[in-house]
């Protein structure tokens, strides 16, 4: 079936079967691999994206339900070479150690700060406990989602 | 890497072009919604669909609407929108309880509270609340549509009373006044299913005895609800005594299996303190006025 959807701001068509995951669709069919593909059963939460702004697991959520819908992933974080203040915030604050949860706590992280500006504490461990941290570096991740609160239009040159 | 079996895909645009596909594509058709449920299914090759019917367009059942006598929601009401509305916090904590402790906030961005209850997991937490709650589903086929109390919906695990062509459209929450409810979840970690949990409903009379109480478990194979339990409490003065009576009882009446989950001694002290502990904050919330007839703030 033929799936349109706007990806980081472009609008892009492909023939997919019904079955493919959006994970899959991303990295595989559009070649954009920033969104990992991790436990395939909706519990660790680095295959996160914004789908209408909304975080989503993408290895639950089929293409074909993405068509017609606005996704946005890692790779549409940064914006003409500056940094999203999420990207920055996690450079600052050391939020990743090996960087396989990073895309999608980023995004989560993005979302929350959309919609909650300066969240507490509590709030950003709330919005991402979906998502798992092998590292278990918990307390870097809460500390650059606060840094980028901190610094909301900080500008930054990548 | 997990992926489902092949299937053909359609968008349903309305509920009556959800009834006319599944009508179509006969029995082997399934809808989906949220898709947190079903899909992980497929992928695990459980369920085998050769139709999806995605109804996630029907905005048309994604509502929140308080009437004097009822609350109404939209069976495509989405876990996140229930958490985030004042009215089902006001008139139902039980349901902030619950939504608090279904998955996590990505999970619950996308799972709906009428694909939770069709898909009937006997550890889903809202099958429970709804219960309690004496909720109503309300469910359109092609001849129109029928109103259906919770255990009438729930015929077992993974199975309802929401035939193939058919569409779970509607679950009424009637409004009572001087009453309120709580749940409580033992999980093994944040966002997993239930090792158990407990849900009461509470309405006092006017001189604070118990009129009317439901108790639900889940996960520990209960079936309806802990009526023992429910029979000691009404026309009493709610007390301690009476709530450690209650759960004694209900942990007798409840047939919990032992899985990796925990054993049968353990889920059944569960049942027991949980059961205690909702009853103690549904009464509270009464008297504090987190009922019906009041806008209280207590969490």
């Amino acid at each position: 079936m033929q799936v349109t959807m706007t990806v980081n701001g472009n609008e892009v068509t492909r023939e997919v079967e019904p079955r493919v995951l959006l994970v899959h669709y991303l990295r595989e069919d559009l070649g954009m691999t920033g969104t990992h593909w991790g436990c395939d059963t909706s519990n660790c939460g680095t295959c996160v994206v914004l789908m209408d702004g909304e975080p989503v697991k993408s290895c639950t959520v089929l293409a074909a339900m993405a068509d017609g819908h606005e996704v946005r992933t890692v790779e549409g974080m940064a914006s003409g070479g500056t940094l999203d203040p999420v990207q920055q915030g996690f450079m600052e604050e050391h939020g990743l150690q090996c960087g396989f949860c990073t895309p999608g706590m980023m995004l989560t992280a993005r979302a929350l700060l959309d919609k909650c500006p300066q969240p507490d504490d509590a709030q950003i461990r709330e919005a991402i406990s979906g998502q798992i941290c092998r590292c278990t570096g918990y307390a870097t991740i809460v500390r650059s989602i606060r840094w980028a609160a901190d610094h909301p239009a900080e500008e930054v040159t990548a | 890497m997990q992926i489902p079996a092949p299937f053909d895909y359609a968008r349903a645009e309305s509920v009556d072009d959800a009834l006319a596909l599944l009508e179509r594509h006969g029995p082997e058709s399934r809808v989906v919604a949220g898709g947190h449920s079903l899909l992980p299914m497929m992928k695990l090759r459980l369920a085998r669909p050769e139709w999806l019917i995605d109804i996630n367009d029907l905005f048309e059942l994604d509502f929140i609407v308080e009437e004097t006598a009822q609350l109404r929601v939209g069976a495509m009401t989405r876990h996140g929108a229930l958490l985030a509305s004042e009215v089902v916090g006001r008139l139902f904590p039980i349901v902030h309880d619950a939504e608090r402790v279904i998955a996590d906030p990505v999970v619950r961005n996308r799972g709906t509270i009428g694909g939770s209850l069709c898909q009937a997991d006997p550890a889903e937490d809202l099958s429970t609340v709804c219960d309690v709650l004496h909720a109503r589903a309300v469910i359109r086929g092609a001849g129109g549509e029928r109103v259906i109390g919770m255990s009438e919906l729930y015929r077992g695990p993974y199975e309802t009373a929401v035939a193939q062509n058919e569409l779970l459209t509607e679950i009424r929450f009637p409004v009572r006044p001087r009453s309120s409810s709580a749940y409580e979840k033992v999980e093994r970690r944040v966002g997993d299913w239930a090792v158990a949990a407990a849900g009461a409903a509470v309405t006092l009379d006017a001189g604070g005895r118990i009129e009317e109480v439901a108790i639900g478990l889940t996960a520990v194979g209960l079936k309806g609800t802990a009526t023992r339990s429910e029979d000691v409490l009404r026309g009493e003065v709610p007390g301690e005594a009476l709530f450690t009576e209650a759960g004694r009882l209900a942990a007798q009446d409840c047939n919990p299996v032992s899985d990796q989950r925990g054993p049968v001694d353990y889920k059944r002290h569960l049942a027991d303190e949980l059961t205690r502990r909702v009853l103690r904050r549904a009464c509270a919330r009464v008297a504090a006025g987190t009922s019906t007839h009041a806008a209280g703030q207590e969490g």
